[in-house]
């Protein structure tokens, strides 16, 4: 039975390793030298250099990186700013209007990036606004404001009753007793939604590369076309994917309870 | 009328009135949020449909006119959609049901206490956290490559001719990718799940002499349900999107050309807004299709399972 339970941990060791061996690389590799890099076979002990990490800020990858920021971090309140009063007004009182409207709401996420796209495009393209940050910022607070607002409201049925109704008898108004009574209950709640989207738009690609050219452009457009012809590329890519993927890694392990909840949209206690 | 017929009885109406003013300051709080998702995703897909009705190419702006149906006429029959589709379900359904299926098996190895559970859990998610785009990179050619990739090293090394990933399984590379990304996020909520069940359910079943595979049919697998349901639900709406792993590791070679990727081509490569338009309609009424048919297949399944 021990000798089981023994083999079963170093066969879920062996396995997560496996698994996590390709971040692990990407690691090592952003410090190695491209010589180094690209030695086969692969190696493990190396003088470490921060040559890639030269190179991908040589490259501009700061402003790329405090361009997606910028869109993340503003797509983030923007939907904070819209979700938490739309969530709360769905989560009083279910009737039908409720189902229709949060089915509304699931339905606009649905829709797939392709099919607003064009028209966006021209839109932006006659009110000047392509390659703009705040446009694009404006663009992920709508693809992820449904899932914000599912989210949310599922953390605004938790909050007991019986506390909602006394402040309503001690006369404070929806506005204090969102703020006061609701909002302080659901606040873990608000932070896995707010991690979720931010993840979701510091991740995104498609729009990002549709809708950006030069001065907006964010980090994942940046990491796609940091590759040009051929060479030693393999430690400064490294570097890039690594720095670029870091703020979302750190986020994910320091808030893992969050992100659960907040990836099964509430649904997960 | 509803004040002429409350003459009588004063305070009752009043208190209602106020209730109902009340209700409807509550829900105005909505309109926002609601405003806001119909301007940004309502009318740009009205105007999608419009613009799939027009000849409208931005490389000959004289050439525009209303044509009807024509762009579905000659994208149904121009022979690319039906690669695209499947290419689309082709790649969502694999990798939905690997990672699903993976994403079980470790949620089951790490429901239970060993030494490091907690550092296992936090290196197991870290491939969801990676930016879709780098994880496409670093696969590309710190893994699949075949001159300085790990996977083809070790191929080799076994003695065996080094696999050319992209040109001969581009299908195979981004399931790949997709999956490793993927698994982890299923294996988030699933694990959630297995955590939720109750002790004392289980303990009862395995003082009734249930085996380890029958507790697992009988008790966690109808309890998890919703878990899965919940995964594979939000699995498929994401994956059917999926762009990223394709413009960066195979450019829709190989069957791989995703309706996404078909509408990036047409649109923004071949600048042909009237098809491109079309295939963004398609694409919304395909993943309506399987999103539906992806939760109708689920509740079967398990209501089956449930009722042997």
């Amino acid at each position: 039975m021990k000798l089981k339970a023994s083999l079963t941990t170093a066969m879920t060791w062996f396995l997560v390793l496996l698994f996590f061996f390709p971040v692990f690389w990407m690691f090592l590799n952003a410090f190695k030298s491209e010589q180094d890099a690209a030695t086969i076979p692969p190696k493990f002990v190396f003088t470490p250099t921060l040559e890639g990490f030269q190179l991908a800020w040589d490259r501009g990858m700061a402003t790329y990186m405090a361009n997606s920021l910028m869109a993340s971090i503003g797509a983030t309140l923007l939907i904070l700013l819209l979700a938490v009063p739309g969530a709360y007004a769905l989560s009083i009182r279910p009737i039908k209007k409720t189902q229709d409207t949060l089915f509304f709401f699931i339905s606009t996420r649905f829709l797939p990036v392709a099919a607003v796209i064009l028209p966006l495009y021209m839109i932006f393209k006659s009110l000047g606004v392509l390659d703009n940050i705040i446009a694009l910022g404006f663009v992920y607070a709508a693809i992820n404001l449904p899932i914000a607002i599912w989210m949310m409201r599922s953390f605004f049925l938790e909050v007991p009753k019986e506390l909602v109704e006394a402040a309503q008898l001690d006369g404070a108004g929806l506005f204090k007793e969102l703020t006061q009574v609701v909002l302080p209950l659901v606040l873990p709640g608000i932070a896995a939604a707010g991690l979720i989207v931010f993840i979701f738009s510091w991740n995104e690609y498609f729009l990002a590369t549709l809708l950006t050219t030069s001065d907006a452009k964010t980090t994942p457009p940046f990491l796609a076309s940091f590759v040009d012809g051929r060479g030693l590329f393999l430690g400064a890519i490294s570097a890039a994917a690594s720095l670029a993927s870091l703020p979302v890694i750190i986020a994910g392990w320091v808030a893992q309870k969050q992100l659960v909840r907040g990836l099964a949209m509430g649904a997960v206690k | 009328m509803a004040q002429d017929q409350a003459v009588g009885v004063i305070k009752p109406p009043s208190m209602d009135k106020i209730e109902k003013r009340q209700a409807w300051k509550r829900r105005s709080i909505l309109l926002p949020a609601l405003i806001f998702a119909i301007l940004m995703t309502q009318i740009p897909f009205l105007v999608t449909i419009g613009y799939s009705t027009f000849k409208w190419n931005l490389l000959k702006p004289d050439d525009f006119g209303f044509v009807g149906f024509d762009n579905y006429i000659t994208v149904f029959t121009a022979g690319d959609l039906w690669p695209s589709i499947i290419a689309t379900v082709l790649i969502t359904t694999l990798a939905v049901v690997l990672s699903l299926l993976i994403g079980l098996f470790f949620a089951i190895l790490l429901d239970r206490s060993f030494r490091g559970q907690a550092l296992a859990r936090t290196l197991l998610i870290t491939p969801f956290l990676i930016m879709p785009a780098a994880a496409s990179l670093i696969w590309k050619y710190s893994m699949f490559d075949t001159n300085i990739g790990v996977i083809n090293w070790f191929v080799t090394s076994l003695g065996l001719p080094p696999i050319e990933w992209s040109t001969d399984y581009p299908l195979a590379t981004v399931v790949i990718v997709l999956v490793w990304q993927f698994t982890p996020f299923m294996m988030l909520i699933l694990l959630a799940g297995l955590q939720s069940q109750s002790k004392e359910v289980l303990e009862a079943a395995s003082v009734d002499g249930a085996g380890a595979w029958r507790t697992f049919q009988w008790i966690t697998l109808p309890h998890m349900r919703m878990y899965i349901e919940i995964s594979v639900l939000l699995g498929t709406i994401i994956l059917l999107q999926v762009f990223d792993p394709i413009a960066i590791m195979t450019k829709g070679t190989g069957g791989t050309k995703t309706l996404s990727y078909l509408l990036y081509e047409r649109a923004f490569i071949g600048l042909n807004v009237g098809e491109a338009a079309a295939y963004g309609v398609i694409a919304v009424v395909l993943t309506i299709v399987v999103a539906t048919l992806a939760l109708r297949t689920m509740f079967k399944v398990f209501l089956d399972g449930g009722g042997k």
